[in-house]
């Protein structure tokens, strides 16, 4: 049973096309990583995925999904009085979620009393980061629609996120969607990878999708030694 | 010290509308709403001019404007992606030039700046229902309006109807500048919604402290302002205005942290 069906997405901003003809669909419970270079149109895809922007063909969620989003780096004013705690508990009020629920996303994503207490402009890049994360798993969601999760978080709490991504997917059969540079967290967690900028948007496993033609495809000659090296590591 | 009914109830009047503005406020000023506050209030003065043209209570044209006011603000900002204080401040020149065409200079220098005359008693009663109604909005869509201050986007995943949110709270925001017409004036009650809110904003931690501390500082202003006012015998809302505005100068003295 697929959790998401895609079929003939074009998005345009005026006169420029940014996604044109997509389809893929992805099955409950799978992971799909979307890579490619930027202005390929990842974070726009996730903008139609979610409703915000208007968009042409057909997207069509399972019936009844909860959806979890974690947005690209947010511009948030830094003097807003809203804490961690205020921002979790407006979801965990939204969602008709326990305070329980609530606290265990906290932990999960490795949030601390202390850093929740702080105001969010106050907080770092990756504290801000994974208390979205931690918003986002409020309300036990069945799809999670990540764009770049661990982008400025230091490499204890990626590992944190990741872990936690894996357990939500483990063992509630969450369904992610992540975009991502990393192509070794790509290649380690994702059932499928959707690859956008190309000539033409390809969909498939992993050991498929990532070749060395893939990639050199979607990011031009210059990056298929790094590529390389990152696989192999 | 003896209180009359009517001062008894004007005072009761000017706390519940204190709550009404304290609370409002702090979500206009987060929503970046600070200019459009006093400008949104000058929506009203056309419609005080038409009403004062076919005879009707100025109160009810001022109100119906300036609702009219704030579904026209939400309709062009949805279709159109202009900024809402962009649309706001085309608005309130034009609504001012109407209204000054309108309606004469005595009438004008009422609804900017509020009246002395006593209040009636449908008058109060209005006040403290309306004022009622607004609180129990704010504190009920405190979470939505939260979620929708940080990222539109992940409201909309939370399941939060934004752009149904954003007329409600255009609407609550006009209806509480209504409220203060009659009291304060549509020109000073902007400035109770927003001046409390910008005081609490510099001083608060966290949201619940935001708003306590606007409708605490919004309440103090109103109670001091009416009772020198009586005492002296002005009219209340420049009183209060300067009260507030005392407050956010001492507010200042409080040194930045970061």
């Amino acid at each position: 049973m697929n959790a998401l069906d895609v079929e003939h997405l074009s998005v345009s901003f005026g006169r420029t096309e940014v996604l044109t003809d997509l389809s893929f669909s992805v099955e409950k419970g799978t992971s799909l990583a979307i890579i490619g270079p930027n202005g390929a149109g990842k974070s726009v895809l996730f903008r139609a995925l979610i409703g915000a922007i208007p968009y042409r063909g057909s997207i069509r969620w399972a019936p009844g999904t909860r959806l979890g989003y974690v947005p690209q780096k947010l511009d948030i004013e830094r003097d807003l009085p809203i804490t961690g705690r205020d921002f979790l508990h407006a979801k965990t009020a939204v969602s008709s979620a326990s305070a329980e629920n609530a606290a265990l996303a906290a932990t999960r994503v490795g949030l601390a009393d202390e850093i929740l207490s702080m105001t969010i402009g106050a907080m770092s890049g990756g504290q801000f980061q994974r208390l979205l994360l931690a918003f986002a798993l409020i309300g036990n969601p069945d799809v999670l629609l990540l764009d770049e999760p661990a982008a400025g978080i230091d490499t204890p709490g990626q590992e944190t996120m990741t872990e936690a991504i894996r357990r939500v997917q483990t063992e509630h059969g969450v369904t992610v969607l992540l975009i991502s540079h990393d192509l070794s967290v790509v290649y380690e967690y994702a059932n499928n990878v959707l690859c956008l900028g190309g000539e033409h948007p390809w969909c498939g496993p992993p050991r498929t999708a990532l070749t060395t033609e893939t990639l050199s495809e979607l990011y031009g000659t210059q990056l298929k030694f790094h590529v390389h090296d990152r696989l192999r590591g | 010290m003896f209180m009359t009914a009517s001062e008894a109830s004007s005072i009761l009047l000017a706390v519940a509308m204190s709550v009404a503005a304290g609370l409002v406020g702090c979500f206009a000023v987060m929503r970046r709403m600070t200019l459009a506050a006093d400008s949104i209030s000058h929506v009203a003065l056309p419609g005080i001019g038409l009403a004062i043209i076919f005879g009707i209570s100025p109160i009810l044209g001022a109100t119906a404007m300036l609702l009219f006011g704030a579904i026209l603000i939400w309709a062009l900002e949805t279709r159109t992606k202009i900024p809402t204080e962009a649309i706001i401040g085309v608005m309130f020149s034009v609504a001012l030039a109407i209204g000054s065409m309108m309606a004469s200079g005595e009438e004008l220098i009422d609804a900017l700046f509020g009246t002395t005359r006593e209040l009636s008693g449908w008058e109060i009663a209005v006040g403290l229902a309306g004022s009622a109604a607004v609180a129990g909005f704010i504190l009920k869509f405190k979470s939505e309006l939260v979620v929708a201050l940080v990222s539109p986007d992940v409201a909309s995943t939370a399941g939060i109807d934004t752009t149904r949110l954003n007329l409600l709270f255009l609407l609550v925001f006009a209806f509480t500048v209504a409220l203060g017409l009659r009291y304060l004036g549509v020109l000073l009650m902007g400035s109770l919604i927003i001046i409390p809110a910008v005081t609490a904003r510099r001083l608060a931690h966290s949201l619940n402290e935001m708003l306590s501390i606007s409708v605490g500082a919004a309440m103090f202003s109103t109670v001091t302002g009416t009772y020198i006012a009586g005492v002296l015998n002005r009219a209340a809302g420049p009183l209060i205005i300067s009260i507030a505005g005392a407050l956010f100068f001492m507010s200042l003295l409080r040194g930045t942290e970061d």
